[in-house]
């Protein structure tokens, strides 16, 4: 194995290191810079890593092994319980994995609706992540603020779906329902006045010193480091690897927003602060070109076996009845195959690989979650920095200890 | 109901179906001395997804072959425990490509007896957590992995939660 290229060694003082005063100290699980359950084992010399061992699993509920005795319907409530700060994006996800095997066809307005939502999700994604990092580095008013928006995003989810973080909004073959009425202005509300608020945060973080010098240089990942670690997403493309896969597999209609993929060539923490600030301003844009362009019709797929019936239907006609009672107790088959779908969300390349077997219950469905190859890098990234550095590091990765430990 | 690509089943299919594809000319290619193209056994190509089939002993030199001709993005590795068929476990290999934009998936198949198959850490280093998921879910061995240890359930953990008879609300 090769050597992977991280941040520059740093001058350590001129008495030469013994080995004995190399000291091992637990990070976590309990430390608040670590975004959850984290322990991180390092070795230090003096305030200098040595090593980073994550130690991960304190979370593993075991979520792979629950899909497979859940019918395949059931098994979208479990998706937003794994990244709870993107949920909708799970739910697309494993959504278009499975109406994949079934070639659904999925109606314009529900495809449309459900872009609008995944980048509504990734903002709230992108806006925890921007609230936790700076107070991480000691700017504890931007949480205030980033919270402020987070706050009306999760209003925004709970008037389509009932629920402000377990959403479960997109089901097998569409929506779950149509919006309600006003929802559309509220998000045009929403988005009309947002750039402005993310040029509060760069206000208050951009130019300030002690934010640049903590994250300026610091956690150097180069391009051919960031690949072969398997680190997507904001990261990578902050090491200068134009890689997004809303743009480059076009996935739920994507292919007919015009947006741009902000990269730097830098690789270092401040560079990951940068992309994703811009990333909020191209995901505000296609918000905005969702809601110009939001097509009528239904927004669930005409597969009366697979899709649950309005209810209004179901009080009127005898076969929707059937069907309901059908799918909730016995599910829907699914033809048997194997299908990876993978798609961009708040953290890097999220995927699902569904095994199905023909039978109602899926045989396997697995995750790849970006935070759980990201999260390798770290010790690349630190190794010879100080510790200061490690917290900057784990906060502008921009881990979620529910997706790494599943 | 969408048009999907047509499936093809069948190395001999998949090669008259697609036979420019970059993967499949790598792996049929007999001029690479690191590769024995007899180790290529199987492929299909189904919901727009391509499966080429491994034997387990070549799977490294396969990923080198595969990296070598473009798919340089290594994304997810998991395994299926098909029990109580014959092989057992499948091992899934899903490897981007970020010139072709496209994905393909290696797939190895293993026997219940002893099921071990070469890590591919080195190839790509990021491999590493997704072995020892495996390892620690399935039970199957990765020669060659540098730290091979459980990594979501506790060390002293008894038996391979994944496996299928592992009943899901565990053993009390």
């Amino acid at each position: 194995m090769s050597e992977i290229p991280g941040s520059p060694v740093l001058e350590l003082p001129a008495t030469p290191s013994t080995g004995e005063r190399r000291m091992v100290l637990n990070m976590g699980p309990q430390h608040p810079a670590t975004h959850g359950v984290l322990r991180l084992v390092v070795e230090l010399d003096g305030e200098v890593i040595v090593s980073v061992q994550p130690e991960v699993g304190y979370l593993h509920t075991g979520i792979e092994k629950t899909c497979e005795a859940k019918f395949y319907q059931q098994v979208v409530p479990l998706t937003d319980r794994i990244n709870y700060l993107d949920p909708l994006s799970n739910n697309l996800c494993y959504c278009l994995a499975v109406e994949k095997l079934l070639a659904l066809e999925i109606p314009d307005r529900a495809q449309w609706i459900r872009v609008l939502l995944t980048e509504l999700s990734r903002l709230n994604s992108h806006l925890i992540w921007l609230g936790t990092h700076a107070m991480d580095i000691g700017a504890v008013t931007v949480f205030l603020y980033t919270f402020r928006e987070r706050e009306e995003l999760q209003r925004l989810f709970e008037a389509v779906s009932g629920q402000r973080m377990m959403t479960s909004y997109f089901r097998i073959g569409g929506l779950a329902m149509e919006p309600p009425l006003d929802w559309l202005d509220r998000v045009q509300n929403f988005i009309t006045t947002f750039p402005e608020k993310i040029d509060e945060y760069s206000n208050l973080l951009t130019g300030n010193p002690i934010f640049m010098n903590r994250l300026k240089g610091v956690g150097y990942l180069s391009p051919e480091g960031a690949i072969a670690l398997g680190v997507t997403g904001p990261p990578l493309r902050a090491s200068g690897v134009d890689i997004d896969l809303r743009r480059d597999m076009p996935y739920s209609s994507y292919e007919k927003f015009q947006f741009k993929v902000p990269i730097s060539t830098v690789g270092d923490t401040w560079a990951r602060y940068e992309v994703r600030l811009v990333e909020m301003r191209e995901s505000t844009k296609i918000v905005q070109q969702a809601l110009d362009g939001m097509p009528g019709g239904p927004v669930k797929a005409n597969a009366p076996k697979i899709v649950l019936p309005d209810r209004e239907k179901m009080k009127t006609e005898m076969e929707a009845l059937i069907h309901h009672f059908k799918i909730v107790t016995e599910g829907f088959n699914v033809p048997a195959g194997e299908v990876y779908q993978g798609m961009e969300c708040g953290h890097g390349q999220m995927g699902y690989y569904v095994v199905s077997d023909g039978t109602s219950k899926p045989y396997r469905v697995h995750m790849r979650y970006p935070s759980f190859a990201t999260l390798q890098a770290v010790e690349t990234m630190c190794k010879g920095r100080l510790i200061a550095d490690l917290v900057a590091v784990v906060g502008s990765i921009d881990i979620v200890l529910g997706e790494i430990d599943r | 109901m969408i048009n999907q690509p047509p499936t093809l089943v069948g190395k001999q299919a998949v090669l008259e179906g697609l036979p420019e594809h970059p993967a499949t000319k790598a792996l049929t290619a007999s001029d690479n001395p690191a590769w024995d193209p007899q180790a290529f056994t199987d492929a299909r190509f189904d919901f727009g997804e391509l499966t080429l089939t491994i034997a387990p002993t070549h799977i490294r030199a396969a990923c080198f072959t595969v990296q070598a001709a473009g798919y340089n993005f290594f994304e997810d590795m998991t395994a299926v425990d098909w029990f109580p068929a014959t092989p057992r476990f499948q091992l899934s290999y899903h490897i981007l490509s970020h010139r072709f934009m496209e994905r393909i998936r290696l797939r190895v198949m293993l026997d219940d007896s002893n099921p071990t198959v070469e890590s591919i850490t080195q190839v790509w280093v990021g491999a590493n957590y997704f072995e020892r998921e495996v390892f620690d879910l399935f039970g199957i061995r990765f020669a060659g992995h540098p730290d091979l240890r459980r990594i979501m359930m506790p060390d002293d953990w008894q038996g391979y939660p994944l496996r299928k008879d592992y009943p899901v609300e565990g053993y009390r």
